[in-house]
């Protein structure tokens, strides 16, 4: 399980949150503008990476507000949390 | 009598007709059919670990096509009627067992969702029944159907000619049935980019030198957005780990497979007589190969109260899988991105009772360079027509 540490309230246990996935991802400005094609990407295409990876987890259990982290895929090291609306860290 | 050695060993050589990256079922099984049914024989199988070691050894082997939408029940059908023939199509021995699948229903709209999928599945030409708690119980004994239970038996779908098969073995029949016609399977061999020249796939880049091919087919499953990225294709893809477990060898007790999508667990006992258990996947993207162990947790109190009589098991083993889901639990076969490249990836949780069905298709698409009509409808233009293929009800938890 992962330990998840809240940027409110310390770390809990994973059993505590609910995921998000992806985090970043804006709602495009002029929907109406965008083609079929784009609109797909919006919709469904999200950010696969094998290794850093920002994405969202909102502390159902707990203060019950949403946060993103930046975790390893590969180990599922957390390597950072930071509020929700703060631009992704810049990691060594 | 078996040979001495299943396949050969062979250094790759510096170019192929067709380079299938992956040696799962999948890969295993489309080198196979390219070879048999369509006689292009110059053909590599790069595998990065060792053959059948990657999903195809961590899937829990059930084997059944009662899926809602006609396009699922096309492609599933046609692997399990080829499933019912594959032991004589090999030569070669897979345990494949007929023993029937059950997929419970726990709410007024599980009921509901079952029926419908019945209806479909006999439309589809599928074997299916739909059975109230009792015919279930019948159909598995050591079934809890009490009206007692958290989430009640309320009745089941079943069918009969679904079943399990020894992953491994069929792995194994796949990889001797391709080598014995000349491809050439490589293990320890990762592909670490698609090489691409004009807009066409030239071949494929490895840590034991460049391997061109003007036809590449990805079978890389849950690594799938990794290589597709080293091509700029961005595909609709999420990584998660699926986990699954076994219990020590117990006598026989569980006649059939149980699914139940509610309560997240599904179960058979395999030949051998271990209880095999799979469960959904962890929430969060991974490719660790590994999962968080609430999730084991609470398959196995789902598992506890459907089946009281595992109390006293004791799990044996646990791992996981790294399993690429889409988002409409429908796989994304087909050419994509530059010409040459075909894409089979998107079976997330269900990608084993495919194997011989996708491996056909696959094949024969490659072969004649579009998609083979039980695979049209899973091209990732989909995501742009909006012509989605939702099988979450039949696939979402349990596939």
């Amino acid at each position: 399980m992962l330990l998840i540490p809240c940027p409110w309230c310390g770390p809990r246990d994973e059993t505590e949150f609910h995921y998000g996935g992806a985090a970043h991802v804006a709602y495009p400005p002029d929907p109406a503008a965008l083609s079929d094609e784009e609109w797909g990407r919006y919709l469904f295409v999200r950010a696969n990476p094998e290794g850093a990876f920002a994405e969202r987890w909102s502390h159902a259990d707990g203060c019950r507000r949403w946060f993103n982290a930046v975790r390893d895929t590969r180990t599922y090291e957390i390597r950072a949390v930071y509020r929700a609306g703060e631009p992704r860290p810049v990691l060594p | 009598m078996s040979p001495e050695v299943l396949w050969r060993n062979p250094e790759p050589r510096r170019a192929y007709d067709v380079v299938v990256v992956g040696g799962g079922g999948h890969g295993l099984a489309t080198a196979y059919y390219l070879a048999r049914n369509h006689g292009i024989t110059d053909v590599a199988v790069l595998e990065r670990g060792w053959l059948g070691g990657g999903n195809m050894a961590r899937n829990t082997t059930i084997i059944r096509s009662n899926y809602l939408w006609e396009a699922s029940a096309g492609i599933y059908e046609h692997a399990l009627r080829l499933w019912e023939g594959l032991e004589d199509d090999l030569g070669y021995d897979v345990d494949f067992s007929q023993r029937g699948v059950l997929n419970l229903a726990h709410s007024l709209s599980d009921v509901r969702e079952g029926v419908r999928r019945v209806h479909a599945n006999r439309l589809a030409g599928i074997d299916a029944e739909w059975l109230d708690p009792a015919q279930a119980h019948e159909v598995c004994p050591i079934l809890n159907v009490s009206p007692d239970l958290r989430h009640p038996v309320l009745g089941a779908t079943y069918q009969p000619r679904a079943g399990i098969a020894k992953h491994d073995y069929v792995a194994w029949g796949y990889a001797h049935g391709a080598d014995a016609l000349g491809v050439d399977l490589v293990q320890d061999c990762p592909v670490t980019a698609v090489t691409v020249r004009a807009g066409a796939v030239t071949g494929v880049d490895t840590p034991r030198g460049a391997i061109a091919a003007h036809r590449v087919v990805l079978c890389a499953a849950g690594h799938t957005s990794v290589l597709a990225g080293t091509v700029g294709l961005d595909l609709p893809l999420q990584s998660h780990p699926l986990q699954a477990l076994v219990s020590e060898l117990l006598e026989p007790v569980h006649p059939t497979v149980v699914m139940s999508n509610a309560v997240h667990v599904y179960v058979s006992q395999a030949h051998k007589g271990e209880l095999v258990m799979g469960a959904g996947v962890d929430a969060y993207n991974g490719y660790g190969r590994r999962g968080s162990f609430h999730v084991i947790e609470a398959q196995m109190a789902a598992a506890l109260e459907l089946f009281p009589v595992f109390a006293r098991a004791h799990v044996l083993r646990t791992w996981g899988g790294i399993v690429d889901v889409s988002p409409d639990a429908s796989p994304i076969v087909g050419p994509a991105g530059p010409d040459g490249l075909y894409l089979n990836c998107g079976w997330g949780t269900g990608g084993f009772k495919a194997t011989p069905g996708i491996g056909w298709c696959l094949a024969d698409t490659v072969a004649h360079e579009r998609p083979h009509p039980l695979v049209a409808p899973f091209g990732p233009d989909r995501f742009t027509t909006g012509a989605l293929i939702d099988e979450h009800g039949a696939a979402a938890v349990a596939h």
